[in-house]
């Protein structure tokens, strides 16, 4: 055989395996697709400064806070209300969390009352360093929550760094948000 | 006989799809009033474009989730301020996301969108095109090949 019908036929060869790298790549996309969870949206706001807003105080309702009780990160701004059963799951954690001197900003989101807030408070702790109330959720429309609980991560120039939709538990807050924490307290004492 | 019945079935048709669009406006606009038809219309469009972040494929006119009735809320009120569509819709994007419109903007992460399309017709157009031109091809043979073709063609003579 010529060198030209080898090459010629080895060319050919190739040729025959293009389908399959394409089914191969088609694959893997679609595999990436099934992991992921389509109900998860990621956050306009990453790496842009928390938006302005004012909320009455939950416990105070003549003390007026602003976007400003945010910018003395790092800190967590955790949605919460009394209607949702993850956010009564996770709030044992957020006790803890609060207890190592993680500061956490509360945002009450159209609860049913704030009567009822307070009293989930009283009861089950606080461990809020400021509690926003927002009844109508205009507040949340900001920050673009769209289901409770939500917890921002904010830095200390107030840029929201991260984006964490549903409970805060000791799983994930160890394989991944402890080191997204971590990594704004870094930055800060720099 | 039958044109009747045919005549009847579309017109039964025509009605109910008549009711059921006039039923689907009138939940949606219920507790909204508006000052001129242009707004109601602006509202109807925009609420019909925009996607309930919280469903998974449903615009705020559809769904009844609790986020929906703000965001509806919110576009009726943007409306009666006089603003546009584009700045309702740009409003909504910067804090929902390009999730929320129903129509992606063109930019470098949707640019797959709008030509992956193209991209592939020009593929195909384009193998269609090798692959015509190659059958075209005369048989072209090398003087090895002529010369082995030379040898086949030779009548046996044993």
């Amino acid at each position: 055989m010529s060198t030209e019908q080898t090459q010629g036929s080895s060319k050919k060869w190739i040729v025959l395996f293009v389908p399959l790298m394409l089914f191969v790549v088609l694959v893997v996309f679609l595999l990436k697709g099934l992991g992921d969870d389509p109900t998860h949206l990621e956050s306009v706001l990453i790496d842009k400064p928390v938006p302005a807003f004012t909320a009455e105080d939950l416990f105070d309702p003549t003390e007026q806070h602003s976007e400003q009780v945010l910018k003395q990160g790092p800190l967590l701004l955790n949605v919460w209300a009394t209607w949702c059963p993850t956010c009564r799951a996770e709030h044992e954690f957020l006790n803890e969390l609060a207890a190592q001197g993680i500061p956490i900003v509360g945002l009450n989101y159209k609860d049913d009352s704030r009567g009822k807030a307070m009293d989930w408070l009283n009861t089950l702790g606080d461990p809020y360093t400021v509690n926003l109330y927002d009844p109508e959720g205009k507040v949340a429309f900001e920050f673009g929550v769209y289901g409770a609980p939500e917890t921002y991560f904010i830095d200390a120039q107030g840029r929201v760094r991260y984006r964490h939709v549903g409970d805060v538990n000791p799983r994930n807050w160890e394989n991944q948000l402890k080191a997204v924490y971590q990594q704004m307290v870094k930055e800060a004492k720099q | 006989m039958r044109t009747l019945t045919s005549t009847l079935i579309s017109t039964f048709a025509v009605l109910a799809t008549l009711f059921s669009v006039y039923a689907v406006g009138q939940a949606s606009i219920r507790q909204h009033e508006f000052e001129t038809e242009a707004q109601r219309q602006l509202y109807q469009t925009l609420i019909q474009e925009l996607r309930c972040p919280k469903c998974q494929n449903q615009n705020i006119a559809d769904s009844n989730a609790p986020l929906s009735e703000d965001m509806r809320d919110r576009t009726y009120t943007m409306v009666m301020e006089g603003k546009s569509r584009e700045e309702i819709i740009d409003y909504m994007v910067a804090r929902y996301g390009n999730f929320v419109h129903y129509r992606p903007p063109f930019n470098w992460y949707t640019s797959i969108l709008w030509w992956g399309p193209l991209l592939i017709i020009a593929i195909g157009v384009g193998v269609a095109w090798m692959m015509s031109r190659k059958r075209k091809q005369p048989l072209a043979l090398s003087e090895e090949e002529q010369e082995r073709l030379k040898q086949l063609r030779k009548p046996n003579h044993d």
